[in-house]
């Protein structure tokens, strides 16, 4: 636990010595709040529905570039030889660079609470949904940092590890939408319906908190995880 | 505390080390010595679990390497080549950073940092970030990072190269005081540095370990004959002719003719004293001697012959 601890506050402060952590939060807190006030001042309306059902295409962008760097940097600069020779477990090192993610965007999505709370100033909104939203926002989130991460470990080049993390979370984002649905074959139909990312985000946006989603988000975040692990174990090998 | 058998590891269809074996204990400086490609930085890479090995065991300290990785992690402190470092790290952020990894207790930690920021001299560029250090300091940072934990072994890929010669000493110095108590394994593919620094050399080539001592035995394996400069002010046929009478001289080269000077180099068999026989030569016969010197065998020798043998 302390070796996952060290690692997530190494990770941690190297986004914040670099630009990213900056340009990160201002960029998602600039484009939420232009879609959050858009829908605001043209339909007067004091919700979020806007703001949420975008998250997802936001996040596809954004969450593979905080996420590209954590190994393809350390492969490219072979700072991994030190890492990885470290008396530390793999997966303590996968953990620890996931969580470091997680936490930027928590701190992320807990400025963007500004919103919400002038929401609650301004009108009279319905809580359920924006609690769902927000624990919705995390889970998917986190999923798209597992991805991204598990992109990040197979090449030593950034751009290619983004572009990697933005297809897969992409992959995963549409085969749950109906158009891919229909054209897919029938056997593959419940498969699709259930790992598709979207679903599971919209059921838990209309402030249903299932537990089939919640483990749904979970157990993606752990095989991703699982991935990266034997990913980074199969320098070895090679 | 390093015992190596039989170690093989390829990369697709190259055999990068081929059975390899060796042993080394504390108190020593073992040089790996091989040109560039033979095998020194997976043979480390192995040692220190970032790879495994197709074939073969390793023990650290007791500890095997693909068994019980962490504990040999724990023993060794390690510096790949070109020290590779997190350039937006500062230098003291950093070394906190290794004391945490490497689970020192909290009230050594900063006497930890303060002991290697002292042997490492990094004391002028400790509110730097990495990123603005010169190459030499880098590599002493990456120094740092390996002796926190105060291994009892130290494993360094080419812990010298990019340093200009003040720096190279230094690292030198440091390394032979490191290996009074400690077990240093370092590699290189620049002779003079394992002479100067090292208690043992493994030459290592295409792989394979093809030599094995101290420097002193290396040198004098390859001393099969003596090798005598000689310069003499006479007649260059008589000379010639007495030289090619003499028997312990197996050969023997013109090496220049000056104003009735001329030098030769002389290939006598081993124990001949041939320095010592030649100059009697040339009393005798009346000559004057104007230069008289013995080429000793040196590594660079030692090291041509078995790296050019292997690959012919």
């Amino acid at each position: 636990m302390t070796n996952i601890t060290a690692i997530l506050k190494k990770e941690f402060r190297s986004y914040f010595n670099s630009p990213i952590a900056y340009i990160f939060i201002t960029f998602f807190l600039g484009i939420s709040a232009w879609l959050f006030f858009r829908g605001f001042f043209l339909i007067n309306q004091a919700e979020m529905r806007g703001f949420f059902g975008l998250m997802p295409w936001i996040f596809l962008f954004f969450i593979p570039a905080v996420t590209m760097k954590l190994w393809a940097e350390e492969k490219k600069l072979g700072t991994v030889e030190i890492l990885m020779t470290l008396p530390i477990r793999d997966y303590e090192v996968v953990i620890g660079k996931y969580l470091a993610s997680f936490a930027l965007l928590t701190v992320t999505v807990l400025l963007s609470l500004v919103l919400p709370l002038s929401v609650i100033y301004l009108g009279n909104p319905d809580g359920g949904t924006l609690i769902g939203g927000y624990i919705g926002l995390l889970l998917m989130g986190g999923a798209y940092i597992a991805v991204g991460l598990f992109a990040s470990t197979l090449t030593e080049n950034q751009i290619v590890a983004f572009i990697l993390g933005i297809t897969a979370c992409f992959v995963l984002l549409i085969i749950g939408e109906d158009i891919v649905l229909f054209n897919a074959p029938n056997w593959l139909f419940p498969i699709f319906s259930y790992l598709g990312l979207g679903a599971h985000y919209s059921s838990i946006l209309r402030g249903v908190l299932d537990s089939r989603d919640i483990i749904y988000y979970l157990s993606l975040i752990g095989f991703f995880l699982y991935l990266s692990t034997l990913s980074v174990e199969s320098r070895k090998w090679r | 505390m390093i015992e190596v058998r039989e170690l093989t590891k390829s990369y697709g269809a190259t055999v990068a080390v081929d059975q390899v074996s060796f042993d080394a204990h504390a108190g020593e400086v073992l040089g790996l010595l091989g040109p560039n490609g033979a095998g020194k930085t997976t043979t480390m890479r192995i040692l220190t679990c970032y790879l495994s090995a197709d074939a073969g065991s390793a023990t650290v300290a007791g500890y095997d390497v693909f068994e019980e990785s962490v504990e040999v992690r724990k023993q060794i402190g390690y510096l790949p080549e070109s020290a590779p470092l997190y350039a937006d790290m500062g230098v003291i952020e950093y070394l906190n950073f290794m004391t945490q990894v490497r689970n020192l207790p909290k009230s050594q930690r900063k006497d930890r940092t303060r002991a290697v920021i002292d042997i490492c001299g990094l004391e002028d560029v400790i509110q730097k970030d990495i990123g603005e250090l010169s190459k030499g300091y880098r590599q002493r940072v990456g120094l740092a990072q390996s002796l926190i934990h105060d291994p009892p072994i130290l494993i360094l890929d080419e812990p010298t190269s990019g340093l200009d010669p003040s720096q190279i000493i230094e690292i030198r110095n440091l390394i032979k005081n490191i290996g009074q108590e400690k077990l240093v394994l370092f590699s290189t593919h620049i002779l003079p540095e394992v002479s100067a620094t090292c208690s043992r050399i493994l030459i290592i080539n295409n792989g394979k370990i093809v030599a094995n001592g101290t420097p002193e035995e290396l040198s004098s394996q390859a001393e099969g004959e003596e090798i005598v400069h000689i310069a003499i002010r006479g007649s260059q046929d008589a000379i010639e002719a007495q030289l090619n009478e003499l028997e312990f001289v197996s050969q023997w080269n013109r090496v220049d003719t000056d104003n009735g000077i001329v030098g030769y180099q002389i290939h006598a068999s081993q124990g001949s004293d041939a320095a010592e026989s030649l100059f009697h030569v040339v009393v005798k016969n009346g000559w004057s001697l104007t230069e008289l010197r013995q080429e000793s065998v040196d590594l660079e020798d030692v090291f041509l012959n078995l790296t050019d043998k292997e690959q012919a």
